[in-house]
């Protein structure tokens, strides 16, 4: 037993640590975010070109074939520097979908094509009843066709590839559509999380491919769900482990009444409480990112785990490393604002703490 | 990172499960012991620890020359669970097993090594710890239990508090100051001291519980030898606190066992309470409860995990102990609290009374866990190693 990084992951996480900071340093971010979609073409090509676009696909569509183990890896490393834009939905979110798809040519396409770094996608879930289970999904594709409108849904702006969940009849369907057919619209939802937006998309008689439907569609979005939500949940812990550092480090040099204010124990506290949160999700996250690659029995309640707690958890560390800055913690000039609003949007993002209580309660009480 | 368990963790969990299957006392109600008094409860695990050891499975963790198994951290971490999953009872000698015997094969002498370590795996001597006193507590390295030299002895004077089994124990390990004039730290050293020398009186203390778990225990010149002095005179605060790092690492151990065991029968009562007319199981809020438990259960597990991968790759317990100890010990608070509201008007029921719900577990465990937060560090000193230790921020005293 060793719940600690192996040898080739603890070198994927030097380069990705080597990476990451020096081709999209925060002033990157800050630039790139106020771009539509947050999507910047030469981070993309650099993105395509080191690899990270194709880590988790297989090696037939021109990817790594790393696992979950090794996606948890890269997302916390992206989420220490808050990368900006549709990588997390192109990747990890369709991404994970495609890859759980049964083969076909479209499905075969888009695969390869995010793996060279042509395209980008995303998935298409919510709409205006804005629930993360499927139990919302109303929109019907007849004869090939779908007409009506999605919600929340991330870069829809720069993903060539939309991957819309819908009804035919009463059965899950998995659809693909280009977001440039004729009949797509896209308007943006603009939210707290700057660097990466939100869109609604309204479909008027758009002609779509069906990639699954009924129970393999369902088992495919469910395994990409937890997917998502577990690399979403890595992504997570290296933001609080980030403003851990940041508040820290602050703590060390601001002087109060002639003294670093972190040898005060209140402020000392809160950093302490910033590290056992960090902590205390990784374990989390990185078990749940394990057992869903070994289909472990009880790696839906897990992901659920490391989902409900990262949510509060990265809220709360946000919380205390401004409270740890004190008004420079509030200005926009300080950075601590885009962690804090990514925490708010990954906190909802694939459900809330509530919402995933309520998936272990199932699992667990009525078992 | 892989958290299946290698061939040989496995075989060893085996042998142990069936050796607890055959030797696990039946009579063992998860509390107390058949029989009334405390005496009576504590010479029933002493001779379940004989038993134990005479199994081969005390002190595992303990060199082989030393009369251990030298297992490996990962090893004791499965000799916990699998305690707590066969509902065995705890170890007489707890105390000295997991915190004196491994400070003493640290420093000890040959000559110490020899006449104390095996009477500690079989518990024909009883161990308890000397360190906190009425105005040294979070403030250790300030005690004042003075040891003054007197030819080749040292005469002790002084009070200690909170001394867990003290009533019961044969030995202490006692911290105490030799050197008045040195800075704090730098003036204390360890005695191994007889519990039945003339002068040493032992309290009853009595906690909120009800019980007496702990005592105070006076040093009248009470007389210890030369050869008692565990490690170097005046070095004793870097032996007390290799001590209090084992207590940190290994207290918390089982834990997520116990925890999730009384998690798995609160659910099943809360299956049967009634709440607004439907099982409380099925009432929105009490869910939220329950789950958050839950996940705060498996949190420590893996946590726990974690923190035992790190420790058997760098061979000894670190500052991180601090996060299981308040992690632990919060989370029990939260759980016992979580407890009562879901057993509604029950959950205050103590023992006693023909109405409680498990004899009076409840109501127990909602008190005891009030102490959690204190006992072995409290919080506060915990964030503060936290913050210096683990984050390097400045000292604040």
């Amino acid at each position: 037993m060793q719940f600690g990084l192996t040898e080739t992951q603890q070198l994927l996480k030097n380069s990705a640590r080597d990476f990451f900071p020096a081709e999209c340093p925060v002033a990157e971010v800050r630039r790139i975010m106020e771009i539509d979609g947050a999507y910047d073409v030469m981070l993309w090509r650099l993105l395509a070109e080191h690899g990270w676009t194709g880590m988790i696909f297989d090696e037939e569509h021109g990817g790594m074939g790393l696992g979950l183990v090794e996606m948890a890896v890269a997302a916390e490393e992206m989420g220490r520097i808050l990368l900006p834009g549709p990588y997390f939905s192109t990747v990890f979110l369709a991404g994970a979908l495609l890859n759980a798809l049964p083969k076909n040519t479209g499905r075969n396409a888009c695969a390869t094509a995010i793996c060279e770094g042509r395209e980008r996608a995303t998935v298409a879930l919510l709409e205006e009843s804005a629930r993360w289970d499927t139990g919302g999904v109303r929109m019907q594709v007849v004869d090939g066709r779908l007409t009506g409108r999605k919600l929340f849904v991330p870069d829809a702006s720069a993903a060539e590839c939309l991957l819309a969940i819908v009804r035919a009849g009463d059965e899950l369907a998995i659809t693909q559509v280009h977001n440039a057919a004729s009949g797509v619209s896209i308007r943006a939802m603009p939210s707290i999380d700057r660097t990466r937006h939100l869109y609604a998309v309204d479909f008027d008689q758009v002609e779509v491919e069906i990639l699954a439907t009924g129970d393999e569609a369902q088992r495919a979005l469910d395994r990409a769900m937890d997917i998502a939500t577990v690399a979403l949940a890595a992504e997570m812990v290296g933001g609080m482990e980030r403003i851990t550092e940041i508040a820290v480090d602050y703590a060390k040099t601001r002087k109060q009444f002639g003294k670093p204010i972190g040898q005060f124990q209140a402020v000392q506290h809160q950093c302490a409480d910033m590290l056992l949160l960090t902590e205390s999700s990784r374990s989390a996250a990185y078990y749940a990112a394990w057992a869903l690659q070994e289909n472990a029995p009880d790696a839906r309640t897990a992901v659920s785990v490391a989902k409900s707690y990262a949510s509060e958890a990265y809220r709360e560390a946000g919380n205390r490393a401004i409270q740890v800055h004190g008004g420079m913690g509030f200005t926009w000039e300080n950075d601590l604002h885009l962690y804090y609003r990514r925490a708010k949007a990954s906190e909802i993002a694939f459900g809330d703490a509530a919402f995933h209580r309520e998936r272990i309660a199932r699992m667990v009480i009525d078992a | 990172m892989d958290l299946n368990y290698t061939a040989a963790e496995q075989k060893f969990r085996d042998e142990l499960r069936a050796w607890l299957a055959d030797h696990a006392p039946q009579d063992w109600t998860g509390r107390k012991a058949p029989g009334h008094t405390m005496e009576e409860h504590f010479a029933y695990l002493r001779a379940w620890q004989k038993r134990v050891y005479e199994g081969g499975w005390a002190g595992i963790s303990w060199p082989r020359q030393c009369g251990g198994r030298g297992a490996t951290v990962i090893e004791q971490v499965i000799f916990t669970e699998e305690m707590a999953r066969a509902s065995a009872p705890p170890l007489a000698n707890v105390l000295g097993l997991a915190l004196i015997g491994p400070t003493i094969i640290a420093h000890g002498t040959a000559a110490q090594k020899e006449r104390f370590l095996t009477k500690i795996l079989s518990a024909e001597e009883i161990w308890c710890q000397g360190f906190s006193e009425p105005n040294a507590g979070s403030d250790l390295a300030s005690l004042l239990t003075e040891a003054r030299p007197d030819g080749s002895d040292f005469i002790v004077n002084g009070q200690k508090v909170w001394t867990s089994y003290g009533w019961a124990a044969d030995w202490c390990e006692l911290v105490v100051r030799t050197d008045p004039a040195a800075p704090k730290h730098k003036g204390l050293t360890v005695l191994l001291i007889d519990m039945r020398s003339p002068g040493v009186e032992v309290r009853p203390l009595r906690q909120m519980t009800g019980e007496s778990e702990f005592n105070e225990v006076f040093f009248r010149d009470v007389r210890v030898p030369a050869a008692n002095v565990l490690g170097a005179v005046n070095n004793g605060w870097n032996v007390a606190l290799g001590t209090l790092m084992h207590e940190r690492a290994t207290l918390g151990a089982g834990l997520h066992i116990v925890y999730s065991r009384q998690f798995q029968r609160l659910v099943k009562l809360a299956h049967s309470i009634d709440r607004n007319g439907a099982p409380a199981a099925r009432d929105p809020v009490v869910r939220q409860k329950l789950a958050q438990i839950y996940a705060e259960i498996e949190i420590m597990r893996l946590n726990q995990m974690r923190s035992i991968s790190r420790i058997s790759q760098s061979g000894a317990p670190g500052p991180e102990g601090s996060i299981q100890k308040i992690f632990w010990s919060e989370l029990n608070q939260r759980f016992q609290q979580v407890a009562q509201e879901v057993l509604g008007p029950f959950a205050q029921l103590e023992k006693g009374s023909e109405f409680a719900f498990d004899d009076g577990q409840w109501a127990y465990s909602y008190l005891r866990a009030r102490g959690n937060t204190i006992e072995a560090g409290t919080s506060e000193i915990q964030r503060n190693i936290i913050g210096h230790f683990v984050l390097g921020l400045p000292r604040s005293y």
